[in-house]
């Protein structure tokens, strides 16, 4: 029992403080359960999780990447036009997913064979993909999706419920992936010591290489579904996304050197930052301090993170 | 000038020094050697602050030094100049050797003038002719080399230590490097000099002390001793500890080198056979490239020539991928850093070398492999769940070493595999690497310990300046001939 509170430690405080904030909330404004606004929370926090799930990885291996909001909007945008052609949906998926894998690779590849750093290659993208699309599209918003694109052709509450099972499904596949394949082991090694991977056979450039490109791919699985729920397509979506994804990946407890940290907990941390705001708000604080708490939430996490690590090796001298 | 009295000092349970005294006179040479791990560098570290000593005193200028830190060092006039300069690449030499070292003007203005014209003093007090303006990371290494003294002087250095200085420098800079030593000890300046090359002291130093096992033996006048006397103060032990050697019947070679060279590696021309059942050491010196021929033959720096044979068979090894698919597997010196990953879980650790082809992983038989190895390893942990980062250093070697035999290798390379755990450790790592050549493992041990060289193997290549100089077989060697070898004679 102690064994599993010391490795789970950082999952259980975020686990703590979301209970802790559903009881507060529970108590003072309790007309926050009702069906309908879990149900928009949920669908709304579906493609952050999404891409919360990627960054994960990315996370765990030591990285960064900052460009999924703009491509989010590039893919967001393609999957629009793509529709508006005729297109069947699940060829437009394949599609868009394709195109999202290949801009995570484009990442991929740059940090893990030219070895620049991820925060560099992906700020550079980000600001590519922004304006390439501000470029092409001239600031349009996609207008006129076929009906049978939005929700699927199903009606909105069947398609809010695909929604939120995919993504709940995507964090379950994961979960149970980084457990139970050898790529999954690979993840964690390289970003605990890339070099001791390295002597056990692993490699690392190609670990690296494929976690973008899997990142890219999930940008793209969020943006189509996010792009279903609505009538028409903002060229800019998905602005601060990637801030969002690599809050909720830290609050739930992954290192943010790498190495160590678990997709349940970042669906707590998703879970945890996407409904602080409306919780906030049932309880009849001014929205205003939203972000301001978010923040407090995101820096508490990243200070825990690295007394408890100056905690543990100070133990480890002294035992 | 500078006097140590029993300075001691140990690193996690490892003795490092104990009772090491040294006294250095003003104008003086004063030399220091010993074996790799006899604690010369560790000496020197507490002389110039960077560590601190548990116990015993150091005075220096007659005054007892108390709180010693690097900055206290270099008020007192103690400059260290190591094997690897440390300049700032980026900056011009003036700006490297006034860093620091320059009087601190109205708002901390500088006085560019001023600053070039001390700086070409300096050099030329070094005769070292460089211009003050270039950029530091363009010299040559004996150009920063000289820089470095240049920068020590411009500190006001009393105390100057040389660690290895000569290790990377052709004759000639080895002879004008020797002349500027020269000067410096006309002008008053104490060094402390620390080299393998036993044959430079006779010409540079004064005095010599030898350290052994982290005590000073004895200090002499250089006139009044010899290079074998040096190589005898140096080893001059018994050979104390008893090593499990057990006789095995050697079977075919396993492994053969024939002029493998890779020159990004500094190997050159090895040649080198393992057989069956067969246990042989690399020695040598650090720096002789031991290490470097184990990475070239694990594919972490593939082989530019030469043939590599595995049963016979012409095999390449140009990643460790393909080094572990031949069944070649290497525990690499640097325990803490690279041979286990230390907050994955023990079990985790042992098969990560050996995950399952196919990529899914089979828990109940990782547990079950993970647990067989512990047991046979004698690994001692409460749980194979426990975080490698919970084990004494010694059990992390024993879960290295688990992890590589769940590869079932046919080679097994060890680089300093008794390096720094503790005896106990120590005896059953020898008696596994015993076990392991029973079986018909070729075993390539890499070992700076002497006794353990001498104790454990079948046969001893030398190596010296990426080169295998020498072989011994168990009956031919003793701790003064493989020394001699290693230091290059």
């Amino acid at each position: 029992m102690n064994q599993i509170f010391n490795k789970y430690q950082r999952e259980l405080s975020a686990a703590l403080a979301f209970a802790a904030l559903l009881l507060v909330v529970l108590i003072v404004a309790p007309s926050f359960y009702s069906f309908g606004n879990l149900r928009d929370l949920a669908v709304s926090n579906a493609a952050v999780l999404i891409i919360a799930l990627g960054m994960t990885l990315v996370i765990l291996l030591g990285e960064i990447d900052i460009s999924v909001g703009s491509q989010f909007a590039v893919l967001s945008v393609v999957a629009g036009l793509l529709a508006k052609t005729g297109l069947p949906l699940p060829l437009v998926a394949v599609v868009v997913l394709l195109i999202g894998w290949m801009l995570g690779a484009l990442n991929g590849a740059l940090i893990a064979w030219v070895r620049i750093p991820s925060i560099v290659v992906t700020l550079a993208l980000m600001v590519i993909w922004r304006d390439v699309l501000r470029w092409a599209t001239d600031g349009a918003w996609v207008q006129g999706l076929p009906a049978s694109f939005q929700w699927f052709g199903l009606g909105q509450s069947a398609g809010q419920a695909v929604i939120v099972i995919i993504a709940l499904l995507l964090a379950f596949a994961l979960h149970w992936l980084m457990r139970n394949v050898a790529a999954g082991r690979a993840v964690y090694a390289t970003g605990s010591d890339a070099e001791a991977a390295r002597l056990a056979g692993i490699r690392p450039p190609h670990v690296t290489f494929h976690v973008f490109a899997l990142l890219g791919a999930f940008t793209a699985l969020a943006a189509l579904l996010n792009s279903l729920r609505f009538a028409e397509i903002p060229s800019n979506a998905g602005v601060g996304l990637e801030l969002k994804a690599i809050a909720a990946v830290v609050v739930g407890g992954t290192a943010i050197n790498g190495g160590r940290g678990t997709i349940i907990g970042t669906v707590i941390g998703v879970a945890l930052l996407g409904t602080i705001g409306t919780a906030l708000t049932y309880a009849g604080i001014n929205p205003y301090w939203e972000k301001a708490i978010q923040g407090a939430i995101i820096l508490a996490a990243v200070c825990s993170e690295f007394l408890f690590a100056q905690w543990q090796t100070r133990r480890s001298i002294t035992a | 000038m500078l006097t140590a009295t029993d300075i001691s000092k140990s690193y996690a349970g490892v003795q490092a020094l104990r009772a090491a005294s040294f006294d250095l006179r003003a104008g003086e040479v004063h030399a220091l050697v010993g074996e790799n791990g006899a604690g010369k560098s560790t000496l020197i570290k507490i002389i110039t602050g960077a560590v601190v000593a548990d116990g015993g005193t150091l005075t220096i200028n007659d005054e007892l030094v108390t709180q010693h830190d690097t900055a206290q060092a270099k008020r007192l006039g103690i400059a260290a100049i190591y094997q690897q300069p440390a300049l700032f690449a980026d900056l011009t030499v003036a700006e490297n050797i006034a860093y620091g070292n320059e009087p601190v003007s109205l708002w901390r203005r500088v006085d560019w003038r001023a600053r070039h014209e001390h700086s070409a003093a300096l050099l030329a007090r070094v005769g070292a002719n460089i211009d003050p303006e270039r950029r530091a990371g363009n010299l040559t290494m004996p150009e920063q080399q000289l820089v470095e003294i240049a920068r020590a002087l411009s500190a006001n250095a009393k105390i100057l230590i040389l660690d290895e200085p000569t290790a990377s420098l052709g004759e000639a800079d080895t002879q004008n490097l020797f002349r500027v030593i020269g000067e410096l000890r006309a002008q008053g300046v104490a060094m402390i000099y620390i080299s393998h090359r036993l044959e430079e002291l006779a010409q540079i130093a004064d005095r010599v002390t030898v350290l052994r096992d982290g005590q000073t033996i004895e200090t002499h006048a250089m006139r009044d001793v010899t290079r074998d006397d040096l190589i005898r103060l140096m080893i001059g032990r018994e050979l104390s500890a008893v090593f499990p050697k057990r006789a095995v019947k050697h079977g075919d070679a396993v492994l053969e080198l024939r002029n493998v060279t890779c020159a990004a590696a500094n190997v050159y021309d090895i040649n080198l056979q393992i057989r069956a059942g067969e246990i042989v050491a690399l020695a040598g010196l650090i720096g002789a490239g031991r290490t470097e021929l184990a990475r070239v033959l694990f594919g972490l720096t593939p082989a530019d020539s030469g043939e590599i044979r595995l049963n016979g068979e012409r095999i390449t090894i140009n990643s460790p991928e393909a080094a572990i698919a031949h069944g070649i597997a290497y525990v690499p010196e640097d325990r803490r850093q690279h041979g286990v990953i230390l907050p994955l879980a023990i079990d985790q650790n042992i098969t990560l070398a050996s995950l399952p082809a196919n990529g899914w992983l089979n828990f109940s038989a990782e547990r079950q492999q993970a647990a067989a190895l512990v047991e046979q390893l004698g690994v001692k942990t409460p749980s194979i769940f426990n975080a490698a980062s919970n084990l004494s250093g010694g059990n992390q070697q024993k879960v290295a070493l688990a992890k590589w035999l769940a590869t079932k290798p046919r080679v097994m390379i060890l680089d300093e595999p008794t390096q720094g755990i503790d005896v106990g450790a120590k005896a059953e790592i020898h008696r596994l690497m015993g076990d392991l050549a029973a079986q018909g493992m070729a075993v390539l041990m890499i070992s700076s310990e002497l006794p353990e060289v001498l104790g454990m193997s079948d046969r001893i290549a030398v190596m010296h300046a990426g080169r295998i100089v020498g072989e011994l077989s168990r009956e031919e060697a003793t701790q003064e001939r493989v020394l001699a070898m290693a230091l290059g004679h």
